[in-house]
């Protein structure tokens, strides 16, 4: 194996009150293929970010070609050679694939008028469609391209500044199978030609694949490191979970009781092909886990009405219902806290007290015009139940934090009677106390009656806070868990499309 | 009345002591009058721009639908002897229309609001000049509405002053426009669309239906301007008639607070913005400045504005961030960006 030509040593990074990365070293060589893999949150894109100058770390060293500094600057990154290729992708749909590549470096000619050179940029693009070995032309319309096709754009713009490692985040998250093979056979000729790549993934199959070795991260802190010959989705699995869970799980009241929502083989958009059944039972807290992409959130804004349902049939209490809007899906007493809570969840420059009455303004009337008082009154009554953090309830909402702008969106549901709470992602960027905060209260929910299905990505809260787990793959439910079956290996192993051997674990 | 309401009202009272400094006309009577009703007419349909502004669209037809309905108005009540009631309802009808296809073609058909509004200013002009065959219309000879006309053109004196019936009516429309902007649950939806209209409609908001009832208010008012310019033109040459009364109205909006990403603006300031256009096409007037210079200094006045408004605020924020969001927000901010990941 040729001399390592990066080297991160110790390197550590802390955010108030989070480590994100703890001690952690990786040397890459060469012409060599590293899987970096972990669960979410485990620190895998804070080192990248490293990596590509975006994020300077608290402590350690990194070591280019032997010279040793504290931090990379984006532009030392690049000089470096060092590319990445994102989740989303940078492109301009609005380009051709020879603008995309060449975008802030184009090949100019005719003196001061600086008019782009489109002979020399074409010229300059094909021997790199050549080298990937590209179905496309460099004066394709990237709107007219396939995410697989565009990602294929992003590479060659990483080889055109002639980087030497390739980092790629979750590449083949949207990819088909045969699309995924092509990027396999891309990844080997980049191999063969001396490019290093960390591939970040959740596919162990994919690891198992392409990759020399697999580096482990695990809470911030390099927990293994695989070589070839030790690689195997099992070992893979055991190192990613490794770690005792705390117990958070508070059992409910009672034994669940009937079903208040069947959804039977709904079909959505995203996934045609695939119906999804489930039912929600009173009282009981249904996780909803999978990988990113999966088709939990798509799921979610069917049963919403964001989204139109393609197939299938939505029950609430045995009676089939039509919901082709989020009004109606509200005005049956169905309610989604999304994932994208200053996206869609709520009016950022507007007072908590008018966030929580939107929904359900009409019931606020007095004569014809909103009650300011009552409503007032209502959000004061929620900031006390749900212990929002703010001076008043005329604050506006985009300066409260994280968990309590959750509180907020969550306080909107609260005032009105929820029958089936969906939660997509409920913590997603909130701090751990308002966290356990928001178990209690769905904890106190469902024991009051509510159905609650809640979608998320963060192991400990599926594990901890669920009474029952249905695990998603592909747009398809792979397999349900009951709390005896409950284990990280379990839930990942249904994730990524295995079956699970029904032991007790 | 909120700050921005204030500084507007102290820049109107400012340039106006400034006019009546240099040339005391501008406080006779008569002048006073003849301004209070051009605000008047303006604000009205000012007001209607609004509603499409802070649902976050544009109007821009708002010319063109007051020459067209004005000469059918017209043609309506001289040339086939309608009832003026008739005629004032059908007019009125035809602006909710107008509304109701735009707003159907921007929430429906998901064309752009500034290109339907755009195509409706080439449209309604081209048709109002057709309609006419390109003549004037006007009151013929000894045609007379009495009642028409004092309800719309007429003035009562009011302590000693003509007040022009058009002020009468932008008072009711705005207080009624105030109502259901600033206290009503239609109000509250309007403001969440324009703001924000996932999360509206993420929160039960019939976003669309929301958005089509702003154009259909704002055609509504339009044609109702529509009635009072003909009755105080009294003639309408269909080809120039109302032109570039789309942007006094946007003009005014955005004077009044209204940002054109929606979400933003208060009928007061709207109002206000309209007396402020209007006292500067006085100040044009009674300083001797040449009138071709009247757009010139229009928009020199609203660009002065606008940029120590922006001064302004910055300058708030530079002096006091613990008071905005600035200081919370910067906190959270490393922390939401760890658990993303």
């Amino acid at each position: 194996m040729p001399e390592p030509f990066l080297e991160l040593v110790d390197i550590s990074k802390s955010y108030p009150g989070v480590v994100a990365l703890d001690h952690v070293g990786l040397a890459v060589s060469p012409g060599e293929v590293i899987a970096l893999i972990g669960e979410n949150g485990a620190g895998k894109s804070t080192l990248m970010r490293v990596l590509g100058g975006v994020v300077e770390p608290s402590g350690g060293t990194i070591r280019v070609d032997g010279a040793e500094r504290s931090a990379l600057t984006v532009a030392e990154a690049i000089a470096a050679g060092i590319a990445f290729v994102h989740q989303e992708l940078n492109l301009f749909d609005n380009l051709d694939v020879a603008g995309n590549v060449f975008i802030g470096r184009e090949p100019v000619h005719g003196g001061p008028l600086r008019l782009i050179d489109r002979k020399a940029l074409y010229a300059r693009t094909q021997p790199l469609l050549d080298r990937l070995g590209t179905d496309f032309a460099p004066d394709a319309l990237l709107a007219d391209l396939s995410l697989a096709q565009r990602q294929l754009v992003e590479i060659m713009k990483a080889l055109s500044l002639e980087a030497r490692l390739v980092i790629m985040d979750e590449p083949t998250s949207s990819l088909t199978l045969s699309e995924t093979d092509r990027l396999m056979r891309v990844i080997a000729g980049l191999k063969a030609d001396g490019v290093s790549i960390i591939f970040i993934t959740h596919r162990l199959n994919e690891v198992m694949q392409c990759a020399d070795r697999a580096v482990v991260l695990r809470d911030g802190r390099m927990v293994g490191a695989l070589t070839r010959a030790e690689l195997s989705p099992a070992a893979m699995i055991r190192l990613m979970i490794g770690r005792d869970l705390k117990s958070l799980y508070v059992p409910p009241a009672a034994p669940p009781g009937e079903a208040v929502l069947d959804i039977v083989e709904a079909v959505t958009d995203t996934y045609p092909e695939r119906p999804v059944s489930l039912s929600l039972r009173r009282g009981e807290i249904l996780g909803l886990a999978g990988l990113v992409g999966s088709g939990r959130t798509e799921l979610a804004r069917v049963i919403f009405g964001v989204d139109p349902l393609r197939g299938g049939v939505i029950r609430l209490e045995g009676d089939p219902i039509r919901v082709a809007s989020p009004r109606a899906a509200i005005d049956h007493g169905i309610y989604l806290i999304p994932e994208d809570r200053k996206g869609c969840g709520l009016l950022l420059d507007v007072s908590i007290a008018e966030n929580i009455s939107l929904p359900d303004l009409s019931s606020y009337l007095r004569f014809f015009l909103v009650n300011t008082a009552q409503e007032t009154e209502n959000a004061r009554t929620q900031r006390e139940r749900l212990n929002i953090r703010a001076p008043d309830v005329g604050t506006t909402v985009g300066s409260l934090s994280g968990g309590n702008q959750q509180k907020v969106v969550l306080a909107k549901w609260l005032s009105m009677r929820p029958k089936v709470l969906i939660f997509d992602e409920p913590t997603r960027g909130v701090d751990v106390g308002a966290k356990q905060e928001i178990y209690e209260m769905l904890r106190r929910l469902a024991d009051a009656g509510v159905a609650i299905l809640m979608i998320s990505s963060d192991m400990e809260e599926v594990i901890g806070v669920s009474d029952r787990i249905a695990v998603m793959h592909e747009g398809a439910i792979s397999g349900f868990l009951d709390r005896s079956q409950f284990s990280e290996h379990n839930v990942l192993q249904l994730a990524v499309g295995h079956a699970v051997e029904m032991r007790v674990p | 009345m909120n700050k921005k309401d204030l500084s507007l009202l102290v820049l109107i009272l400012v340039v106006g002591a400034v006019v009546a400094f240099i040339n005391p006309r501008f406080l006779y009577v008569g002048n006073l009058s003849n301004t209070l009703n051009q605000v008047g007419m303006f604000g009205i349909f000012s007001i209607a721009e609004a509603f499409v502004i802070i649902i976050g669209g544009i109007e821009l037809s708002v010319g063109s639908v007051i020459a067209l309905l004005g000469v059918i108005f017209i043609d309506l009540i001289v040339n086939h002897d309608v009832n003026w009631v008739i005629a004032v309802a059908a007019v009125i009808a035809g602006g909710l229309v107008i509304g109701l296809v735009h707003g159907a073609l921007v929430t429906r058909m998901h064309i752009q609001p500034f290109v339907v509004t755009l195509c409706g200013l080439l449209i309604y002009r081209g048709a109002a000049r057709y309609y006419t065959e390109d003549a004037t219309a006007g009151f013929g000879f000894g045609a007379s509405f009495p009642t028409l006309e004092w309800l719309t053109a007429g003035r009562t004196n009011v302590l000693g002053f003509p007040l022009p019936h058009s002020v009468i009516a932008l008072v009711i429309v705005a207080g009624v426009a105030w109502v259901l902007l600033h206290r009503s649950v239609f109000g509250r939806y309007l403001y969440a669309v324009g703001k924000n209209e996932e999360a509206a409609r993420y929160s039960g908001i019939r976003s669309e239906r929301v958005m089509i009832s702003a154009y259909v208010i704002c055609g509504g008012l339009t044609a109702f301007a529509a009635i009072l310019f003909a009755m105080y033109t009294r003639s309408i040459s269909p080809a120039v008639h109302g032109s570039f009364y789309e942007l006094y109205a946007i003009a005014a909006a955005v004077l009044g607070g209204c940002s054109l990403r929606g979400g933003e603006g208060s009928i007061i300031g709207v109002v206000l913005g309209t007396v402020l256009l209007q006292v500067l096409q006085n100040l044009v007037n009674l300083l001797g400045i040449p009138s071709s210079l009247n757009f010139a200094v229009m928009g020199a006045v609203i660009l002065i504005g606008v940029l120590a408004d922006q001064y302004l605020v910055q300058r708030r924020h530079h002096v006091s961030p613990a008071k905005g969001r600035g200081q919370t927000s910067v906190a959270a901010a490393p922390l939401e960006r760890v658990k993303v990941e």
